[in-house]
């Protein structure tokens, strides 16, 4: 067994992971803004929503999202303008899957952060004529800084740690989509004791590291009163 | 904004009580609003800033902050300062950078002179923290950071929430001082939340009272003083009256300062003003007894000599209010019935009155 297969999911695992967090800050930071300060009484359904992957066996939202990514679904129209014949058992599917499978791990910490923050500084700033946005970017970003940070950091390790889904919808073309859960599947299944170990035992350091991570950030946070 | 006037007309609901807000104040010096927690006199002045939205209109000065539903300010885009009871500084930046805050976002195109920032840093006496963090600061230094920040946001009108509430007695006379050395200097009208009447006396020339959700009368603080029956908004035990005084002399041995009132001497403890200035005192119904002869053998040192004018006393209650007029100007007590009719206390009856405690502000003339 070469290095090289031994790499190339934690590689392509890496970049999966990167790029969901990206998709995730960009759509869950909106999201959580509006949960955190919103009166509607759409609220709590769409707070519900954005909670369902923590319940749903992964295959459940695989299986849906097969069908929505397959060539007859709405992901293979899109599939088509790019000369493709559907997003299914591709990386682009891998990171649409991995961004609903870890959406409640980026909104849940940053909508509490933002619910931490509150009217009142937000009021002061208005009287400071600073407009919506600006309070935003200039109060309400800075002040759930920890908050963001665990969000980072929970994003990035949930999609590390997938499987099911990526199974359902990626299947296991190295290089594409043979991530490192699905690698760690397959030299076992393989009987290749050796790599399952040596894949395994980092996941475990990993999983240590991010643990500790989220509670040294949360302690810092809880320190400066926020 | 000198002539100009702070006016509109709101209505609305705060929470469980109907707030009816119609008033007319003026475009300078220093308004206290006036009245008991619950009253609406936080929601007026977040209406006028607009992080409330009421019905009705209002006008600060020339322009239109709110018309109906056909104009309608953000709270961005209306130039208020507002000092809130709570100072609400940014955690996450420095005093400096809170001080900025303000200054950056001063209105654009805004031709007027602010304040010179160093000036009013010295003023504030922030020189020295302002590489502070906010975190650390004393509640007095939250608050004079608070109303740096406002004023460098070039404001045409000061809104201050109570801004000496959560401060103790020293740190609240050291805001108080600088509250009058900057007065002066600001060519805008303030509003001034209190529920003390002292403040009031001390800071401002005119006053709103509010009760329930209502300002019930509006003018000079002098004529209100006098006139209006404080006690209804005040709680009963702090009604008072507001009088004017000259100073006459210094006793250094005892330092005291000694005060004409009327023809009658009065001594208070020492007060750095020159002979003949005015100086105005505040004196609590609570603080002043009667007696039917000057009474001898007393530390009380101001008796006063005076006729009764009016005396009230609901039969529900244990107090009646004696208004006496002592050389021009009027003076309440607060006895118990029961003393008054032991005392045979009528209208027109000769009394001395005897004043435990007198609070003076600075004088205006």
């Amino acid at each position: 067994m070469s290095g090289a297969a031994l790499w190339q999911p934690v590689w392509l695992t890496v970049q999966l992971a990167l790029a969901t967090v990206v998709v995730l800050l960009i759509l869950g930071t909106p999201l959580a803004w509006w949960l955190a300060r919103t009166r509607s009484r759409w609220r709590e359904v769409v707070g519900t929503l954005v909670a369902m992957p923590l319940v749903l066996p992964p295959t459940v939202l695989g299986f849906y999202l097969l069908i929505l990514l397959g060539p007859s679904g709405p992901g293979g129209w899109v599939a088509e303008w790019f000369g493709a014949r559907s997003l299914a058992f591709t990386f682009t599917g891998l990171v649409i899957g991995s961004t609903i499978y870890s959406l409640p791990f980026v909104v849940q910490p940053l909508r509490t952060a933002f619910e931490a923050i509150g009217d009142p500084l937000l009021e002061a700033a208005a009287t400071l004529r600073a407009s919506p946005w600006n309070r935003f970017f200039t109060v309400a970003v800075p002040l759930a800084r920890p908050g963001f940070l665990t969000a980072m950091v929970l994003g990035f390790a949930h999609t590390v740690g997938e499987f099911g889904i990526i199974l359902m919808i990626g299947g296991n073309i190295p290089g594409e989509t043979r991530v490192l859960s699905v690698a760690i599947f397959d030299f076992v299944e393989t009987l290749h004791w050796r790599e399952a170990h040596l894949l395994s035992a980092g996941m475990m350091v990993f999983a240590f590291l991010v643990i500790l991570a989220v509670s040294v950030i949360g302690r810092r946070a809880g320190r400066v009163g926020l | 904004m000198s002539g100009a006037r702070i006016a509109g007309a709101l209505t609305g609901r705060r929470g469980d009580f109907p707030l009816d807000l119609q008033f007319d104040l003026p475009g300078e010096g220093i308004t206290a609003i006036f009245g008991p927690s619950g009253s609406g006199k936080t929601s007026l002045l977040r209406a006028i800033a607009g992080l409330d939205r009421l019905d009705g209109w209002l006008k600060i000065g020339a322009s239109d902050w709110q018309d109906g539903a056909r104009i309608w300010r953000k709270p961005h885009q209306r130039p208020v300062g507002y000092v809130f009871q709570d100072a609400r500084l940014f955690p996450h930046l420095s005093v400096a950078d809170n001080l900025r805050f303000g200054a950056e976002r001063a209105r654009k195109g805004d031709t007027r002179s602010g304040p010179d920032p160093d000036r009013l840093i010295a003023l504030l006496g922030l020189s020295g923290l302002m590489a502070r963090g906010v975190q650390n600061l004393s509640g007095g230094e939250r608050q004079r950071v608070a109303i740096g920040r406002a004023l460098l946001s070039r404001p045409r009108i000061l809104l201050l929430d109570e801004p000496l509430s959560a401060l103790d007695g020293a740190a609240k006379d050291e805001i108080m001082s600088y509250l009058e050395d900057l007065v002066p200097a600001l060519d805008i009208p303030i509003l001034y939340v209190s529920h003390d009447l002292a403040e009031v006396a001390r800071l401002a020339q005119t006053m709103a009272v509010m009760k329930a959700g209502r300002i019930l009368q509006s003018g000079p603080v002098d004529r209100l003083f006098a006139e209006l029956d404080l006690e209804d908004a005040a709680g009963r035990f702090d009604a008072g009256v507001r009088l004017r005084a000259r100073v006459t002399g210094q006793d250094r041995a005892y330092h005291l300062t000694r005060l004409d009132l009327g023809g009658q001497q009065v001594t208070v403890p020492a007060l750095d003003r020159p002979d003949g200035s005015e100086v105005l005192l505040h004196i609590r119904a609570r603080d002043v007894s009667l007696a039917l002869a000057r009474p001898e053998g007393l530390s009380i040192r101001n008796v006063l000599e005076g006729h009764i004018t009016a005396i009230d006393g609901a039969a529900g209650s244990p107090f009646a209010e004696v208004t006496l007029a002592v050389g021009g100007s009027a003076l309440r007590s607060r006895v118990t019935r029961e003393a008054v009719d032991a005392l045979g206390l009528s209208v027109g009856k000769p009394v001395h009155a005897l004043v435990k405690s007198i609070s003076f502000e600075r004088g205006r003339d």
